[in-house]
């Protein structure tokens, strides 16, 4: 199974294996990781589970499409050039070892 | 014997396990028991009429928060667990099975029930409404059923919960007719020209829209539904029927407990009830603004809003939720995202394409913007959103100007922060 990093807002490292075909989102929730809110379940509809996508990954996961660009653009926390919304990342092999952090708000 | 008896939040939806995890976050420490009264786990309710109806999946993807983060929090959860009323002299909960629990603090989170419908023939089989996971599998499977069958569909309501079902009825082929009593769609909450683009897109997917549909029968035969009758003597063939007419907010609880209530609990903005030691939030509240108004919202933020206040309040913080409510609404391609509250708006502008449809409209009172509905506009309504929250209005005129940048506000007022180029 991929394995990903989520870096919490007091900067805790954990390490979940995931199923290929979760969503990054699913994993934070499902695990209880801190610092994710997903108020609209995965839906691209709140923003409120914003992250910062860590070197190397950004360039490596398939580019936002318009709705997440959009969604992003008012986020809570600082928008960054690695920002992206993790219900919109979608968990593959090739994915394995990707690294997120948590910002200290989401809403 | 334990120094203190632990908090208990009955209702283990949306605002029941934010309640205990911004308990765990404001440093709680101590026993905390979140009862639900459905055998699932806690989930999400949002997608049940929308994509979930079209494509139901494992139970786990609508999981609210997993077993494993509820472990790693200490919060113990205890499901399909009745209540059946709260002693407050006594602080304890009796529950149905015969057993009494202690509390030092309780929250309630008891959501809202779905509003019957009074008439004749309402409990027919294949007469359905939509508040739980159960609910919105049945309906599902009713919609493919008549979709097979070549049998119709009727909706009765024009709000979010009749319009989600009725898109997803087409998706999935069936013929549906929408009954909706009042002259126009989503009519409580939306402008006429929202309401317009909706009636434009529904129809344009081969929904049949009835206004000023005043039902009197649900009639059948062996049991099942076959039509609804309306008062002008017209009957609606149907392979199922789905009640959309809204929600109750259920207070029952608290009512019999002698918290003061009026179609929900009564909270102020920190989500405190009538008794001290008892909060309440989300769907089953009433919450009391500065004007004295009674304010009921059924929206996802307002559970989780209102659920961090609550966990403040249980720590003796004070957390007003004072932000914008905001609420969308999927049906068919068209993203639907309202933001502020438009009840007394004296003015509408309009930004986009209204036949596309991807346009906002703007409401203001007195020339002060107080909500938002966009369509497939989601930059208005996250500048919007922004905009209603910090207290920055633009004129009618700069909304209206597709080419007035909102965020040229929020930049002179210093709150754009690093929103990005």
């Amino acid at each position: 199974m991929p394995q990903v990093t989520y870096i919490e807002p007091d900067g805790q490292a954990r390490t979940l294996g995931l199923q290929a075909g979760t969503s990054v989102m699913r994993g934070a929730v499902d695990a209880g990781v801190q610092g994710i809110e997903a108020q609209c379940g995965g839906l691209c509809a709140c923003a409120t589970c914003h992250c910062y996508v860590q070197d190397p990954w950004l360039d490596k996961l398939p580019a936002p499409l318009d709705d997440e660009k959009l969604m992003l653009s008012n986020v809570a926390a600082e928008r960054r050039p690695n920002s992206r919304l993790a219900c919109q990342l979608i968990v593959e092999p090739a994915l394995d070892g990707l690294t997120v952090q948590f910002p200290d708000r989401q809403s | 014997m334990k120094s203190q008896a632990p908090i208990l939040i009955i209702g283990a939806g949306q605002a029941g396990v934010q309640i205990a995890e911004s308990l765990r976050q404001e440093g709680y420490e101590d026993e905390l028991l979140l009862i639900g009264n459905e055998e699932h786990p806690p989930y999400q309710r949002p997608p049940l009429s929308k994509k979930w109806l079209i494509e139901p999946g494992a139970h786990s993807a609508l999981s609210l928060r997993g077993a494993e983060s509820l472990r790693r929090r200490r919060i113990e959860l205890r499901l399909d667990t009745h209540v059946s009323a709260i002693d407050r002299a006594a602080s304890q909960l009796q529950l149905a099975n015969g057993e009494r629990l202690a509390y030092c603090k309780l929250a309630l989170a008891t959501g809202a029930l779905a509003r019957a419908l009074p008439l004749p023939g309402a409990a027919l089989e294949q007469v359905l409404s939509l508040r739980s996971i159960a609910d919105s599998a049945a309906i599902s499977a009713a919609l493919r059923r008549c979709a097979a069958e070549g049998r119709p569909v009727v909706v009765i309501g024009g709000g979010f919960i009749g319009l989600e079902v009725a898109a997803s009825a087409r998706k999935l082929g069936a013929a549906v007719t929408v009954l909706e009593g009042l002259p126009r769609l989503m009519s409580r909450v939306t402008a006429p020209i929202v309401s317009e683009a909706f009636e434009r897109l529904h129809r344009s997917h081969g929904v049949d829209l009835v206004f000023g549909a005043q039902v009197t029968a649900l009639v059948g035969s062996a049991g099942a539904v076959e039509a609804v009758r309306t008062a002008d003597g017209r009957e609606y063939a149907a392979g199922c029927v789905v009640v959309g007419i809204g929600v109750v907010p259920d207070d029952r609880l608290a009512a019999a407990a002698g918290l003061a209530c009026d179609r929900g609990i009564i909270v102020d903005d920190c989500a405190r009830s009538s008794d001290a030691s008892i909060v309440a939030a989300g769907d089953c509240t009433a919450r009391r603004l500065a004007d004295g108004r009674l304010l009921r919202l059924e929206s996802v933020q307002n559970a989780v809003e209102q659920a961090k206040s609550a966990a403040s309040a249980l720590m003796g913080r004070e957390r007003p939720f004072r932000a914008a409510p905001w609420f969308w609404s999927d049906q068919y391609d068209i993203k639907l995202q309202m933001v502020g509250l438009s009840h007394g708006y004296d003015q509408v502008v309009t930004r986009g394409d209204l036949l596309k449809p991807a346009f906002s409209a703007f409401y203001f009172q007195a020339r002060r913007l107080i909500a938002v509905d966009s369509l497939n506009r989601i930059q208005d309504h996250m500048q919007s959103k922004r905009l209603l929250d910090h207290g920055v209005s633009p004129t009618p005129e700069q909304a209206a100007d597709p080419l007035f940048e909102l965020q040229s506000l929020l930049k002179d007022a210093k709150l754009a922060t690093a929103d990005g180029a």
